[in-house]
């Protein structure tokens, strides 16, 4: 009996474990071995890692794709870039999406599944489709410019689409709701008691709300932070839609050098790139998220 | 007080107008009749126009085909496994692996999907030189990457779930003599089975939904609904993509209004059965 259960127990843990080895793990070293590998004309296009030279293994570690990588500053701008337009990103997020997460926590109970539902389900539909519809009211003769030029406050149609502007309400519209979600967790179970005591002993609602419910919600914010921000540094449909033309984002750069170069190990020296960017923050995001299950 | 309460609350009603004043454009652009996405063409609009056009383009139907097809199976399959996942992470205290099993289920929710769709295309690339299968990129392909971002999802869902419930009747029906199979079936999956459902319509729009990963493992012959709309958008705006945007609007709201209404009467049930319990007790 206590051995059956454990090889059922071992069973459960073992199949989701393994199929994350394969679909997950494994992929990411193959990604690290092709970045230090050779690019080649040939199916596929790159060395093998350890050629055999008499009957001995030689490992041929090449450095050539991350040479480019920091040699040619095209990529590094785009990297750059791209770490910039994720942190402005996450603080028009935060800044957006605290005030409504703090809303909705106020709210009364009938208005506070509503509300919460009213922010879901934009998630439910299509993402592609979203940001498609931005296009037709950011493009020069697209709804926004209309309505100005319609109230007088403008005479020629102003360029919003491809611009910085258009990059930032297209990821800031995108990614608000993976801000407020969490925030909206961790600003509901603040207990009230705690602000009316402030005002009590003379605080202003100002001055409460940064020395009482802002250092609380810390959990939330980092939260609601890094769910943006990491995902938003590797972005690629949103700066293709609606993004300049004349500075790309990392993403894309990704994307081009593997379809448009056919370089299979720059594409995945940027990936790895990619990825050192993002330990920290996807580190950090795993110990906010643990301690948000522990004090639940 | 009050005045915060003020400035909070407009900033809600301002950012949902701007949640959703680009999904309202889509769905009144949609019946206009100009070809030009942003001029009401007042004279002969409301039109069915583009609702015509879209439903009689076979690329599209293919794609949307295909896509079906991929998010069931993807969704089914992600299910399991994330529901499997979930259980162990939630129920089975510390166990050797568990902190490897935790970063594996969490790391693909935020991992940009460039990185995620890379690295599966050269695994399969790896695998079929190294043994022949899958062969060919395709549906296959499409769906077991999916499985794989999906699952993580679910694994959420279901442990968050499991979380909110002790272990009591569980614990309950062991008492009783009931085998961990049994609890399993009588007990835990009765329990989350909002969860497992929630986590299977999650995982179905985030495969039906999904671009970049299916663009890296598609391979040159197959097209999920989403490639084939991107392609159309970046060649420029199609009055046709608002009519399919409506559409997709529209069944998700009558789901979302759906599952309301179900999970409310599910859960007035349960309250009255708890009720007549309470009173058959007396």
């Amino acid at each position: 009996m206590v051995r059956r259960r454990f090889s059922a127990r071992r069973l459960v843990a073992g199949v989701p474990a393994l199929w994350l080895t394969v679909f997950f793990l494994v992929p990411f070293l193959i990604v690290l071995k092709i970045s230090f590998s050779e690019a080649r004309l040939a199916i596929p296009p790159y060395a093998p890692l350890i050629a055999w030279v008499r009957g001995l293994p030689v490992l041929r570690i090449h450095l050539s794709g991350y040479d480019y990588l920091f040699t040619d500053p095209l990529y590094l701008r785009s990297y750059l870039y791209s770490v910039m337009v994720a942190a402005v990103s996450t603080l028009f997020c935060l800044l957006i999406g605290y005030p409504m997460a703090y809303a909705i926590a106020r709210a009364s109970d009938a208005w506070r599944s509503f509300l919460l539902m009213l922010i879901v389900l934009p998630f439910w539909t299509s993402f592609l489709l979203r940001v498609y519809a931005w296009i037709g009211l950011l493009q020069n003769d697209g709804l926004i410019n209309n309505v100005l030029l319609h109230l007088g406050l403008i005479h020629h149609p102003i360029t919003l689409l491809q611009t910085d502007f258009s990059l930032y309400v297209g990821i800031v519209y995108s990614y608000l709701p993976f801000m407020i979600l969490p925030l909206y967790a961790n600003l509901e179970k603040h207990d009230m008691a705690l602000l009316e005591a402030a005002a009590d002993l003379g605080a202003r609602p100002f001055t409460a709300f940064l020395r009482v419910t802002l250092p609380q919600s810390l959990p939330g914010i980092a939260a609601g932070s890094l769910l943006v921000f990491i995902p938003t540094v590797g972005e690629y449909v949103i700066p293709t839609l609606l993004g300049r033309t004349d500075q790309i984002m990392i993403g894309r750069m990704l994307s081009d050098e593997f379809f448009d170069n056919r370089d299979w190990p720059v594409a995945s020296g940027v990936a790895i790139l990619i990825l050192l960017a993002l330990v920290v923050p996807i580190v950090l995001l795993q110990r906010v998220e643990r301690g948000n299950l522990e004090t639940e | 007080m009050r005045k915060r309460g003020l400035f909070s609350r407009t900033a809600l009603v301002l950012g949902l107008v701007f949640l959703y004043v680009p999904i309202l454009s889509m769905i009144v652009y949609s019946f206009n009749n100009s070809r030009l996405v942003t001029v009401w063409d007042a004279a002969h609009s409301p039109t069915l126009k583009w609702y015509g056009i879209l439903l009689s383009d076979d690329e599209v139907l293919d794609a949307a085909w295909l896509s079906l097809r991929v998010a069931i199976c993807a969704a089914t399959a992600s299910t399991i496994l994330g529901t499997l996942a979930g259980t162990a992470l939630a129920r089975f205290g510390a166990f050797r692996g568990r902190s490897l099993l935790v970063g594996m289920t969490t790391a693909p929710i935020v991992m940009p999907e460039v990185i995620s769709g890379l690295s599966l295309l050269l695994l399969f690339v790896a695998l079929q030189q190294a043994i022949g299968w899958p062969q060919g990129m395709g549906a296959l392909t499409i769906t077991l990457a999916h499985i794989s971002f999906c699952m993580a999802y679910v694994t959420v869902v279901v442990q968050s779930r499991l979380a909110g419930f002790d272990e009591s009747l569980e614990e309950a029906a062991q008492d009783l003599g009931a085998r961990p199979a049994k609890v399993f079936w009588r007990i835990t999956l009765p329990l989350i089975l909002p969860a497992v459902l929630a986590g299977w319509l999650l995982a179905f729009t985030l495969s039906w939904d999904d671009l970049v990963i299916s663009q890296f493992v598609a391979g040159p012959g197959s097209s999920t609904l989403p490639m084939v709309i991107f392609s159309k958008v970046r060649l420029g705006v199609s009055p046709d993509v608002n009519a399919l945007a409506t559409l997709m609007v529209s069944l998700v709201a009558t789901g979302v209004v759906v599952a309301a209404v179900w999970m409310r009467q599910r859960q007035k049930r349960r309250e009255r059965d708890a009720q007549l319990a309470a009173a058959a007790n007396l």
